[in-house]
């Protein structure tokens, strides 16, 4: 970057125009240089190249080339959160398997990429801010991802996650976590805090519980685990998970609901339910309450909550900001009965819903109702996976799941064995549409 | 600024109402787009164990989802997703696969099973598996170039009894032995 040409606002705080409440002081600094000069050719940008938004930036230019894309990603590299499971427990190698670029699905579709972070979204002048530079367009879809609510725990800091990983992005993170079960001497104690629902990927603290279970019964049998769900209650895949844990991890591990952090001591190495329940722990697995990705937040796309983003549920449009949709987790669409979940297939259904509807309105055609889909698998075991699935569609502008469809794989485990194949099926297929 | 954000919140709020208000139908492609996770774009699979529905024969894509459904064929997610679609539904979504290009797979097969396969395929299955089963017809599946993990693993159900052969087929795969099928099983996987 060039900076003695480049003139850089702190977007944040700043006098640019583009003042936005509530947010910290720190943050990327976005240039005001035009990069990519939009010229009469209709435009749509896409924020976040992660299951989302790599989906709906290439299904944008597979139903009308004429429209020109133009993604924006932090990342060079995406890894996949599903999965990363295995790798934490020790039953992957590396994260080869988890990680796609984008070169391939840029080429091969005429996508436009920036590396770079958006800082500022503008949508009264259609403009997003970026690291990079400013760029306008026609329709944003905005696929950021998740966030942390860590001042809601007391006591959380800059460095907390470096030493009590979430692991709930996929990375650096999981490699923390993974190195720190890998050096934690037989007889220690796992400790794996997880949050209130909503958040990303509901099966996903009770996948890592079992397979670090699985991990620690065969390599440091005299170590446990503990699992502190701030839920009343198993909130995903219940009756499989809670069999998988009594069959074969009753004698290290423990699930106790109902117990959410409110406060953590990386000195002491603890954390702490309500003032009351001090939990001590030689890993501690700390998964924090969520919000939508902040520069969903911060471009004043969330709604009353000021957690996740109100979109109307064929379209994803913004309630908030007309031109703008917002997909995947940071995405609330109206709903009737249980939301689609938080998951990578959710994501990548919902971009094509969005994209369709994305290109019809660009073109002035009728919008057309969702069909979505999700599908999830969750290993149990080293060998056995479970699965839950749904088909949406919509009713009276919310959608719902098709009565009488869907479901969990069958409790006695028959399935388990070739679930685990079809998981890792799932995983190949789910990274190729994204990276082709 | 805040102000004039809040009045973008109303007239958004409108537009929203009205676009839900007008939108039409599911498209074939709205409901096919949505198998993609799983079966790949365009239902080139790049998934070992899933099958690729790109360029299938109609009337099997539509035989498989509604005995998915009805639970007479086996599966794990494919029964509780059929049950989330209409007939109406499986036709759109058969019309589209059928309508995409063939996706040839690159997989390493045993070069000497694969041509023992193609002469068994010849002499024993090439009446309904047409163009080295490539074609499909009627409610007979397109098989060439499908995952060899696939491929086995269906002819493992069909075996176990928990897929029902058709009757056409089981007096062909009977006198055949255990090298025999995986031969041809090689065979398919290899053609592109």
């Amino acid at each position: 970057m060039t900076l003695d040409r480049r003139s850089f606002i702190k977007v944040l705080g700043s006098a640019s125009g583009l003042a936005l409440a509530g947010c910290a002081s720190q943050g990327p600094v976005g240039s005001t240089t035009e990069i990519m000069p939009k010229g009469g050719t209709r435009r749509v940008v896409v924020v976040g190249g992660g299951f989302g938004g790599a989906i709906a930036a290439k299904y944008v230019r597979m139903l009308d080339k004429s429209i020109e894309v133009v993604m924006i990603e932090k990342n060079r590299q995406f890894i996949s959160c599903p999965f990363s499971n295995f790798y934490i427990a020790g039953l992957m190698n590396d994260m080869s398997t988890l990680t796609i670029g984008y070169d391939k699905l840029a080429a091969n579709h005429g996508i436009k990429m920036v590396f770079g972070e958006v800082t500022a979204i503008d949508p009264a002048a259609k403009k997003v801010v970026t690291t990079e530079g400013t760029l306008a367009y026609d329709r944003l879809i905005v696929s950021p991802g998740i966030d942390f609510r860590t001042e809601e725990i007391e006591g959380y800091d800059a460095r907390t996650a470096e030493i009590f990983p979430h692991a709930w992005k996929a990375g650096a993170q999981s490699t923390l976590l993974r190195n720190q079960l890998q050096s934690m001497k037989d007889g220690g104690t796992v400790v794996i805090s997880m949050p209130l629902v909503p958040y990303r990927c509901p099966p996903g603290p009770y996948e890592r519980a079992s397979l670090i279970a699985s991990y620690l019964k065969k390599h440091k049998p005299k170590s446990k685990l503990i699992l502190l769900d701030a839920n009343p209650d198993v909130v995903s895949k219940k009756p499989l998970f809670t069999k998988a844990w009594s069959t074969y991890y009753k004698d290290n591990f423990q699930y106790l609901n109902g117990k959410k952090v409110t406060k953590v001591d990386t000195g002491a190495g603890l954390v702490s339910v309500e003032g009351i329940d001090d939990f001590k722990g030689d890993v501690i697995n700390l998964i924090p309450a969520q919000r939508a990705g902040m520069i969903a937040i911060n471009s004043g796309l969330a709604g009353d909550d000021k957690k996740w983003c109100p979109v109307d549920a064929i379209s994803f449009e913004s309630t908030r900001h007309k031109g703008i949709h917002v997909i995947g987790d940071s995405a609330a669409p109206a709903s009737d009965g249980p939301p689609m979940p938080k998951s990578g297939y959710s994501a990548n259904s919902q971009a094509k819903v969005c994209a369709m509807n994305v290109v019809n309105l660009m073109n002035g055609k009728e919008t057309i109702e969702l069909s979505g889909i999700n599908v999830c698998y969750s290993a149990i075991s080293e060998h056995e996976s479970v699965s839950i699935a749904a088909v949406y569609t919509v009713k009276g502008g919310k959608i719902m799941s098709v009565p009488n469809s869907g479901g969990i794989s069958p409790v006695d485990f028959s399935m388990a064995k070739a679930e685990h194949a079809y998981g890792e099926s799932w995983l190949r297929n789910i990274l190729t549409e994204m990276s082709t | 600024m805040k102000q004039r954000w809040s009045m973008w919140a109303l007239a958004a709020g409108t537009l929203s109402l009205s676009a839900t208000a007008f939108a039409a139908a599911p498209t074939p492609e709205m409901i096919s787009f949505a198998c993609a996770g799983c079966h790949g774009t365009n239902g080139g699979s790049a998934g070992l164990t899933m099958p690729s529905l790109a360029s299938q024969s109609k009337t099997a894509i539509v035989d498989a989802m509604k005995k998915f459904k009805s639970g007479e064929r086996p599966s794990t997610v494919m029964g509780r997703l059929a049950k989330g679609y209409t007939d109406a539904d499986f036709d759109a979504m058969a019309n589209f696969f059928s309508k995409q290009k063939f996706h040839a797979t690159q997989q390493v097969v045993d070069a000497a099973k694969a041509k023992k396969g193609a002469d068994l395929q010849e002499a024993n299955c090439s009446r309904c598996h047409l163009e080295e089963g490539k074609e499909g017809k009627d409610d007979t599946p397109v098989m060439a170039s499908q995952w060899l993990p696939y491929l086995q693993m269906q002819m493992g159900l069909y075996q176990s009894g928990a897929r029902k052969m058709p009757e056409k087929m089981a007096e062909k795969v009977k006198p055949l032995s255990k090298e025999d099928i995986e031969a041809l099983l090689h065979f398919y996987a290899s053609v592109k």
